[in-house]
């Protein structure tokens, strides 16, 4: 499984692999956002905190359509799933190789580029707890959909259409958990209920990808 | 390792294309599947090696002890072959991939990346794979598809070597190897559904 993850993450750094496409992504959305809406510090602050875990969740999903069909493009899935690793394994091990290679980034880099938007301090620290707890739940609810739309020509809008209303719940505890931090309230509640939602997917999502691609590669 | 069919009726998309096989094949010996094409082949190939389950019978053995190689050889072309190797070694836990690359003759291009190899090379690499895998049971579609003579030759003296260990081979093949094999004509198995069932008077 650590094979797999290391040779997907191997992939996703050489040319072509699409590593920095999310991060850059995230950078531009958020330095449009001024753009749009103006550069006051009053204005900026109060949404920044949802902004840039809208931006994050965004650059997230666009990297989600190569998750299982470049595999499947090139046969390698077929060769997976003939190899000795149970298929939640090989679900798993592409959640992780995604998030390592677009939630962790997208984590770092939300606490500097909050600094862009005027997110007022102690935000900074929040925003990048809360995305570094809520983003491996992006990784593996959209994993779940890649496996679901897998065998799909052009699944990819079909797979933004179905992964973004799943990731509702760890938007609105993310953003919340940022949103209390950074106006000095208590953001244990959010945090909490966060976490829960992080722990039920990683216990129950990588089955139900796992069921979605046996049927898929039929 | 034994492979051993008991009444397989294998199908794709829910649609039975073959059905009523029987067939069993001894250690150390091959099976070579012809027919025309989308005579089923392919289907039969992916029932043996677990991808999809049989619609009725069984098959034999485990998928466990299958190794698979179809049309699309799963390389990647951002690794190099000598890494596109030991991924698939690794993950099947054999020892090294010098072996592997040696039958092929593709040691001057270890370093090189797998975008840059030609169909052939492409396709030895692809058949290469096989050797890592340590499976007793091939399943392999069209495996000397963009070969060269030279290279046609290299794999079935690989294909000869894994019989000899005692293994076995299910080949969709349409060029004689020269292996000590038994010969399945696939077309002979057609299934009959829908209309044509119906006008038989046979079950669908």
């Amino acid at each position: 499984m650590i094979r797999l993850v290391t040779r997907d993450l191997a992939l996703a750094v050489r040319a072509g692999g699409g590593f920095g496409l999310g991060l850059a992504f995230f950078l531009v959305v958020t330095v449009l956002v001024p753009f749009g809406v103006g550069p006051e510090a009053a204005i900026l602050g109060p949404i920044a905190p949802g902004i840039l875990w809208i931006g994050a969740l965004l650059a997230c999903l666009l990297s989600l359509d190569r998750v299982f069909a470049l595999d499947r493009e090139d046969g390698a899935l077929d060769l997976l799933a003939t190899a000795p690793l149970p298929m939640e394994g090989i679900a798993l091990a592409k959640a992780a190789a995604h998030w390592l290679s677009t939630g962790l980034p997208l984590s770092l880099a939300a606490a500097p580029l909050g600094v862009l938007l005027s997110l007022p301090w102690p935000g900074h620290l929040w925003l990048a707890l809360s995305l570094l707890m809520g983003t491996p739940a992006l990784s593996l609810i959209g994993t779940f959909g890649a496996a679901l739309t897998v065998g799909l020509r052009r699944g990819g809008p079909l797979l933004s259409l179905l992964v973004l209303p799943l990731y509702v719940p760890t938007l609105v505890f993310g953003a919340d958990v940022a949103r209390r931090g950074a106006a000095g309230l208590d953001p244990a509640t959010p945090l909490a209920l966060l976490g829960a939602v992080t722990l039920g997917c990683l216990a129950g999502l990588p089955f139900a990808a796992a069921a979605a691609l046996r049927v898929s590669i039929r | 390792m034994r492979i051993a069919a008991r009444g397989l009726t294998a199908g794709r998309g829910g649609v039975p294309v073959l059905s009523g096989m029987d067939f069993a094949v001894a250690p150390g010996r091959a099976l070579i599947l012809r027919g025309p094409n989308g005579a089923g082949k392919t289907t039969l190939l992916r029932t043996i090696a677990g991808l999809q389950p049989p619609m009725a019978g069984t098959v034999e053995p485990d998928r466990d002890a299958v190794a698979y190689g179809g049309h699309a050889d799963g390389m990647k072309g951002q690794l190099t072959v000598a890494e596109n190797l030991s991924f698939w070694a690794g993950l099947h836990r054999t020892g090294g991939i010098g072996a592997a690359l040696d039958a092929f003759a593709l040691a001057p291009l270890e370093d090189r990346l797998a975008q840059h190899l030609s169909a052939g090379q492409r396709r030895r690499l692809g058949l290469a794979r096989m050797m890592v895998t340590g499976r007793p049971v091939w399943c392999l579609d069209e495996p000397t598809v963009s070969l060269d003579a030279a290279n046609t030759a290299r794999f079935a003296a690989m294909v000869r070597r894994h019989l000899e260990g005692g293994g076995t081979a299910v080949l969709a093949t349409h060029i004689d190897l020269g292996l000590d094999a038994e010969t399945l004509d696939v077309a002979r198995h057609r299934a009959v559904f829908g209309d044509a069932a119906r006008a038989a008077g046979a079950p669908a």
